[in-house]
């Protein structure tokens, strides 16, 4: 076997004495797309963080072309031709397709002065060559984040990057944008780069990984051929256990109608919404970006209100102006953008888990910090949050377990009807059956779920019924046979 | 199964002790800093450690340390309040132009209204804060200047002095050998460290701080916490102009010039992160101590007070500095 274009063996990285890698291992050939796989907490961003240069490793090594290299900082592993697309490395929104791509490195006039037009003719040659059709002096910022990545990976290249770093790059991006995607990674492929891709989609990674590294619990597994290891068997190696069946589905819609909506509309977001929900129902709301799916699951929630139409809960008028009255209502909203909207990141599970439910925990405005731990605590073994203590800050943990705090919020309101929102983006796939588990458990009795997902897998294994939005409106209800994925298309797009 | 479980449930662990010592060092670091500088300043100058001079620091630090207190519940919401000493100078007018021997009014006139002038601009602030989204650093700025301008207009820009010894008492009294300001600027420490640490609004003001987005859709009134902190800022800054008033005797339409400086720095040396959510009062106090203890060390030293400056911006620099690295290490 030639050498690989880069190798890391042997590394080991904690923080404060807690490790979260100790034995990271990579090979990753020229040409190919190697997919790291790995559950919660399995060391997978620590060890990409690691060789992009923006944590220093404990131990270990790390060869390019078989020499060793030490990155004291991003910008050094950038300058050695190593990239990273990630929702996390932001963009500059205010600047142009062509600033972005060239930021830190403009044409210059008389080695002071940016040459714009060299820079946007640099940039439009460059997008033509990736087959971008995007304007190179649009405002960053206008674009859709599909575009946003294109721009990313089109910066990525004009740095002459040999090894791109994809980490859930299509964890927020539809179908259509994931094809253009995967388009370009073909045209990287054929270039030589080598591409490493985290994804907890399953049928990308059979689709354009050529090889597979495991990680579990912050140590290598094992490494080989996609095309050695089945899909039960890659799942079983990444959780280190049998799984049950994907979704465990148990709840029964029973007659009585929870919700009804009539006629919502708001601005060009959605209008003429009218649907229902019944007790024990899962309701799956499909759309792809933009077609006003979560918009109408913000003004259901009072987060942005619904300007015409009316809704009845449980036969009595709802009428929600902000979050505060859906709360007493019942509901509760898992946002899908639990960074965002859903948690204090900076603060710890035990304080988000009680965000929603402040006046619970406290005796006339006295926070009693007994009742808060007896509250938090349960949540914990409930839902299978990891975690060392309730006290750690949630942007230490994965984002599984940042999907449970999130749950486990909504969940102390005790709330009927739960609206979930991309319930396990960026979730790897042993929460995400925790979270279906979860789903099912909850939909019984008198509470229901109004589920959006743009997995379509997802969508058609959960939901009891599904809606199909299309540019604001309904364009159909699919229920029993009718729940296939060519209805969804032809329904969506 | 038996393997998720059993890693799901909290343990009290060799880890956990270790996050207990660093997130002492981490709340405490600032006291240790104290500490140190006491120290070398006792060593350097053999007056520091005297009662008279100590008491003198606290009597100093005890204005800005109030003012200090309501920007640290603004700097916690992501906020910034640059009219403190404008506002405080307002108050302080207001107050003694009520509090002269010869008015004749009882001394809880001047109190109220001094208080009242402060809380009726913090209130300004917050309703344009929270309500119209003007941004804080804006709209104090503006306030800033339009306290200061209503100052001058209110006072027709004259010093107002003979304040009647009952209100003087307020900045120059003592009780039991504690000057009442430090007494005053203790109470209202006490009152905030509560108030953050046990009560549901302070749970509230961090959340706020560490994520608006998400404090909202928790069914959080998010503006009413925003404009509540800007309120208590400005009652502070009125119990900050009468407590300047009584003790220099008099309410000068140019007191409390560039206070919001200071106000600031003992908060940001104090630990509490200009973007929000984190922060402790604990820390705004040893941030005024240190800025107070520094100034006096300087002052014994015979150090002018154009070092003084540069010396204590160096050391805001430099805090912020240290805590940043600590913070990169662990």
């Amino acid at each position: 076997m030639s050498t690989p274009l880069l190798h890391a063996e042997g590394i080991a990285k904690s923080f404060s004495g807690v490790p979260a890698l100790t034995n990271g291992q990579l090979s990753l050939r020229a040409g190919t797309v190697h997919a790291l796989c790995g559950g919660n907490g399995a060391g997978k961003s620590t060890l990409l963080n690691v060789l992009m240069g923006i944590l220093q490793r404990d131990a270990g090594y790390v060869q390019i072309d078989g020499r060793e290299v030490n990155f004291p900082s991003p910008h050094d592993a950038l300058d050695t031709g190593i990239a990273m697309i990630s929702q996390e490395l932001e963009p500059v929104p205010d600047m142009t397709v062509a600033e972005n791509i060239f930021l830190g490195r403009e044409p210059r006039l008389m080695g002071a002065l940016v040459d714009h037009r060299r820079m946007r003719l640099q940039a439009e040659q460059l997008l033509r060559e990736l087959e971008l059709h995007l304007p190179a002096n649009a405002r960053l910022g206008s674009l859709s984040i599909a575009d946003m990545q294109m721009v990313e990976i089109a910066r990525a290249i004009s740095r002459d990057a040999r090894v791109i770093i994809m980490d859930e790059p299509t964890s927020a991006i539809g179908e259509r944008e994931t094809e253009l995607l995967f388009a370009a990674v073909e045209r990287l492929k054929a270039r030589g780069t080598g591409i490493i891709y985290v994804s907890h989609r399953m049928n990308e990674l059979y689709r354009i990984a050529d090889d597979y590294t495991i990680m579990r619990d912050g140590t290598f597994i094992e490494t080989g051929a996609m095309a050695d290891i089945d899909r039960h068997r890659l799942i079983t190696t990444v959780l280190g256990k049998e799984l049950d069946e994907e979704y465990a589905k148990y709840n029964r819609p029973g007659a009585d109608t929870l919700l009804e909506v009539d006629d919502y509309g708001r601005g060009k977001d959605f209008e003429r919404v009218s649907l229902d929900l019944k007790a024990g129902e899962i309701l799956g709301i499909f759309g792809l970006m933009g077609s006003g799916r979560s918009e109408f699951l913000d003004a259901l929630f009072g987060a942005a209100p619904a300007e015409r139409g009316s809704a009845r809960l449980r036969g009595a008028p709802f009428q929600p102006r902000e979050p505060g009255d859906a709360m007493r209502a019942g509901i509760a909203y898992v946002t899908e953008d639990r960074k965002g909207s859903g948690l204090v990141m900076g603060a710890s599970i035990k304080r988000n888990v009680t965000l929603a439910s402040i006046p619970d925990v406290a005796r006339n405005s006295l926070i009693h910090e007994g009742m808060e731990d007896a509250v938090a605590t349960p949540f914990v073994e409930r839902l299978q949050i990891k975690a060392s203590s309730l006290d750690m800050p949630v942007k230490q943990m994965s984002g599984g377990n940042q999907q449970k705090v999130v749950l486990a919020k909504w969940l102390q309101t005790q709330p009927s009807i739960l609206l979930l929102d991309e319930p396990t983006r960026g979730v790897d796939v042993g929460a995400k059956r925790e979270i279906y588990a979860f789903m099912s458990e909850f939909a019984r009795d008198d509470r229901a779920i109004i589920m959006t997902s743009s997995e379509i897998p997802e969508v058609l294994g959960m939901s009891d019924r599904v809606i199909v939005f299309r540019k604001g409106r309904i364009s159909g209800e699919l229920h029993g046979d009718e729940l296939t994925q060519e209805n969804l298309v032809r329904l969506s797009s | 199964m038996n393997q998720a479980s059993s890693s799901a449930t909290p343990t009290t662990s060799a880890t956990d002790h270790r996050n207990r010592i660093t997130g002492f060092l981490s709340d405490y670091g600032i006291i240790v800093a104290f500490i140190v500088l006491c120290v070398i300043l006792s060593v350097v100058s053999p007056y520091f450690l005297g009662v008279n001079n100590l008491l003198n620091v606290l009597r100093q630090v005890s204005i800005n340390g109030v003012l200090a207190i309501g920007m640290t519940f603004v700097i916690l919401t992501r906020g910034i309040d640059l009219s403190v000493g404008s506002m405080m100078a307002f108050a302080a007018m207001v107050a003694a132009s009520f509090a002269v021997v010869d008015s004749g009014m009882p001394l809880i006139v001047p109190l109220t209204l001094g208080l009242a002038a402060g809380l009726a601009l913090g209130c300004v602030n917050g309703v344009m804060v929270a309500r119209f989204a003007i941004p804080p650093f804006v709209m104090t700025l503006g306030m800033l200047s339009m306290a200061r301008g209503l100052t001058y207009i209110y006072s027709d820009g004259m010093p107002i002095s003979s304040l009647s010894p009952s209100f003087l008492w307020l900045g120059q009294g003592m009780v039991v050998g504690i000057p009442v300001p430090v007494i005053l600027f203790a109470a209202v420490f006490m009152l905030a460290w509560f108030t953050l640490r046990y009560t549901t609004f302070g749970r509230y003001v961090y959340a706020v701080g560490g994520n608006p987005t998400a404090a909202r859709l928790s069914g959080i009134k998010v503006s009413r916490i925003t404009f509540s902190v800007y309120a208590i800022s400005g009652l502070l800054c009125g119990l900050a102009g009468l407590m300047i008033a009584a003790r220099t005797s008099a309410a000068l339409p140019q007191a409390g010039v560039a206070y919001e400086l200071d106000a600031i720095a003992a908060v940001v040396i104090g630990g509490t992160s200009l973007a929000g959510g984190k922060g402790r009062i604990v820390g705004t106090l040893f941030g005024v101590l240190i800025i107070g203890v520094i100034n006096n060390g300087l002052d014994l030293l015979g150090v002018s007070s154009f070092y003084q400056q540069l010396v204590k911006g160096a050391i805001i620099v430099v805090a912020v500095m240290l805590d940043r690295s600590r913070l990169s290490n662990t």
